[in-house]
């Protein structure tokens, strides 16, 4: 018996198929991905401009909702927030902050009460981000910063910007995602975007203690234990971070032993494709998962994953806020085209 | 309601799933007790119930119902929750040792006392095994047993020592005191939310897999084969559990088991965009689970089915899936979702009956869930070919349910708990 619950795509999309909020990849049509990547292209060459901003969500209130702390992502969202024009608060709710008694639910009122126009949410809890937009006033745009292990689908957009970048598209590609998928957000969400996209081949390669269970049957990918098997032909390359923790529970003996068994260093990373390009979502551990001599050598474009994710997002946000304001009120729309 | 002296309930369906009996009958209830079954029964100055068209069965068994007392955070109280009871065809039902905790004489007496009061149907405590449900300190069994509790248990709280168990478990069977279990090894469910399967691993949710249950289970049985205590395996939810059960049984082991209805309706799909209403504890698992479970039903692997009820409020639930409280409000539904398993084939109609009426009773070894002339009368009159939207009949203080906007099939239109009506619809 089926309840049948919103998927996530309705909670997304506008009822003509825009977006409005941006929570997963998941069940997102191959021509709405492409129009983010193309959006996105749009967008990097502003910033080597000398005015580095675009006018496009100016008025607009952005606020970081982070739940969990993050340098980065927290920055490439703040920094694309401004190249659109948006003013942007950033509020990092600790952990203990929500214990104290306040709900998330008080959290959201509160904070709606200051006449935002878009969360940017990192919480985590999978699932999260779903909530917040399913009670969050019509018209305010939730864009997902990652949430629990279940999805951070701007890093998976600008993944798939990267790929698109080197690679020229997504047929034929055969892509390894290296390491901790379990506990990986952005691995769930680079599967399904690469899937949409077309790609040939997705392979997860790691032992089964970092592997979640019915991963291809449930994820559509190809499950490998072996980085020699796993690397084989393969077009990209993509290492996750390990966290130290899973050391201490069990998951593995040691970072040693895990680093001789599925670490990328010159020698396993000779199985790909000559021309195989190597990522990694940052921050990275040399010596746990990526060698020195890949990470900063030819193959790696770890750097260039970073500039293009301020163009991923700008173009998420921007598309978001269009989307609510077109399905908000349609006239008010036109008159902000004029 | 005030008790009346003669009920005559006349030309419903009798179906009494423990005699076997299905017929349109009369039924005569006389100081409280059911006096006489047959065609045509005649009682001057009785009142009388035209249940023509509508079945008579007997008052529904829960077996496990987290009851509402103050501490317990849940929603409602004793009163609220007893009502939803009765207005769903419940006559009984074992309040689950978590709230209190019933360690205490105390607590045995105030749940005895809450609900006598109320009136609404007839609450039967178990015992916490230890003190504070904490796994180690053994609780004063015989004592609670002695105060009105029908057997003892943990209410999933585990007693991870082996050697405290065993202890236990031989303690309670010197006073021949039945132990309910719901097997989950603590350390393998520790942080999961969801059945460790597809829909978790795509969702991103932490998993707790089958095997937490079975490990546990087994580790249980042996126990119980080694003390030769009675025991009752409470919601079973994977088909792991199920060759462990059967072979159990087969060995003659004393032991019954239930499930709750919901993990015979709902498989992990259901928690599709983080449906909340559907996180429970043990999480609902796979589509062959489910079916597998349904087929134990039916071969009577698993003896009994119950509503599980965890009354929350509505704050328990809105927040992300893995925050949320576990548990389903489920007085309101097991009866009507009991009669969906009917309609759409998956439960032959007298073993759904029996398996909410007379084998519950016997997993608790009460006397109830059976239509016996000269004992207390205990019965249900029920309009099956009625449905409705719950929503506007719902009597739980929790609201909590993914049936609440559901049409379901069922009306109940009169209870009577132990010869006194607990419910009349109007």
């Amino acid at each position: 018996m089926t309840l049948a619950p919103p998927p996530s795509s309705r909670v997304q999309l506008t009822d003509d198929g825009k977006l409005r909020h941006f929570l997963s990849v998941e069940h997102l049509s191959r021509s709405l991905l492409e129009d983010i990547l193309d959006t996105a292209a749009s967008f990097v060459d502003v910033g080597g401009r000398a005015i580095k901003k675009v006018p496009l969500l100016r008025g607009k209130t952005v606020v970081n909702l982070f739940f969990e702390s993050s340098t980065r992502t927290r920055s490439t969202f703040e920094l694309a927030a401004k190249r659109l024009s948006a003013d942007v608060l950033n509020l990092d709710i600790a952990k203990s902050a929500t214990s104290k008694g306040e709900t998330l639910l008080d959290t959201l009122r509160n904070l709606e009460a200051m006449a935002a126009d878009m969360f940017v949410v990192r919480h985590q809890d999978s699932g999260a981000p779903f909530f917040i937009a399913n009670e969050v006033t019509p018209g305010v745009a939730v864009i997902n910063a990652g949430d629990g292990r279940h999805a951070h689908p701007t890093q998976a957009m600008l993944d798939m910007y990267t790929i698109r970048h080197y690679k020229g598209g997504f047929a034929g590609l055969r892509v390894a995602i290296v390491g901790d998928v379990l506990h990986s957000r952005v691995a769930r969400s680079q599967v399904h975007a690469l899937n949409i996209l077309g790609a040939e081949e997705v392979r997860l390669i790691g032992p089964r203690t970092l592997l979640p269970v019915a991963a291809a049957e449930s994820l559509g990918v190809t499950v490998c234990h072996d980085m020699t098997q796993g690397l084989k032909d393969v077009d990209v390359v993509i290492m996750l971070r390990l966290q130290k923790e899973r050391m201490d529970s069990a998951f593995l003996p040691s970072e040693a032993e895990f680093f001789r068994l599925y670490g990328l260093n010159n020698e396993k990373l000779r199985h790909a494709k000559p021309d195989a390009i190597v990522m990694h979502p940052g921050p990275i551990n040399r010596g746990v998962e990526i060698a020195s001599e890949v990470a900063d050598g030819p193959r790696s474009v770890i750097l260039n994953q970073v500039t293009f994710g301020i163009a991923v997002r700008m173009a998420v946000m921007s598309m978001a806020i269009s989307g609510q304001e077109s399905s908000q009120n349609p006239e008010q729309g036109d008159q902000h085209g004029r | 309601m005030a008790a009346k002296a003669h009920l005559l309930i006349r030309k419903g369906r009798v179906i009494d799933p423990a005699s076997g009996r299905d017929e349109v009958a009369d039924l005569l209830v006389e100081d409280g007790r059911l006096v006489r079954i047959g065609a045509s029964l005649d009682a001057p100055g009785a009142d009388i119930v035209d249940a023509d068209g509508q079945w008579v069965i007997p008052g529904l068994v829960d077996a496990c119902v987290h009851l509402s007392l103050p501490d317990s955070g849940r929603a409602g109280d004793v009163t609220s929750e007893t009502r939803a009871a009765a207005a769903g065809g419940i006559t009984h039902l074992a309040a689950q040792p978590d709230c209190g905790p019933v360690d205490s004489t105390a607590v045995v007496r105030l749940i005895r006392e809450q609900a006598g009061q109320a009136g609404f149907a007839r609450v039967l405590p178990v015992a916490a095994l230890t003190q504070d449900l904490d796994g180690v300190q053994l609780a004063e069994m015989a004592t609670l047993a002695r105060a009105g509790c029908i057997a003892v248990g943990q209410a999933g709280a585990p007693v991870a020592d082996a050697l405290v168990l065993k202890r236990g478990l031989e303690y309670a069977a010197t006073f021949d005191l039945p132990v309910m279990f719901r097997p989950q090894d603590a350390a393998l469910a520790a942080g999961g939310c969801a059945h460790e399967g597809p829909v978790a691993t795509r969702l991103g949710l932490p998993g707790i897999p089958a095997v937490a249950e079975s490990v546990e289970l087994a580790r249980d049985l042996l126990l119980v084969e080694a003390t030769g205590v009675r025991a009752h395996f409470q919601q079973i939810s994977s088909r792991e559990s199920l060759p462990l059960l059967r072979a159990a049984k087969a060995r003659g082991l004393p032991v019954t088991a239930d499930v709750s209805v919901h993990h015979l309706l709902l498989d992990e799909s259901a928690l599709e965009g983080f449906n909340s209403h559907c996180h429970v504890i043990p999480p609902l698992r796979g589509a062959a689970d489910r079916e597998a479970l349904l087929a134990a039903v039916a071969d009577g692997t698993i003896d009994a089915v119950c509503s599980q009820h965890q009354p929350a409020g509505s704050f328990s639930k809105t927040a992300p899936f893995p925050a949320t409280r576990p548990g389903i409000s489920g007085l309101d539904t097991l009866l009507p979702l009991m009669l969906k398993l009917v309609d759409d084939g998956a439960l032959p109609l007298h073993r759904a009956l029996e398996a909410v009426t007379a084998a519950p009773a016997r997993c608790l070894g009460i006397q109830a869930g059976h239509l016996e002339a000269g004992r207390p009368a205990s019965l249900c009159v029920l309009a099956a070919a009625e449905s409705r939207t719950l929503s506007s009949h719902w009597l739980s203080a929790g609201r909590n349910s993914p049936w609440l906007h559901s049409r379901l099939p069922g009306a109940v239109k009169l209870t009577v708990c132990q010869g006194k009506v607990s419910w009349l619809s109007d």
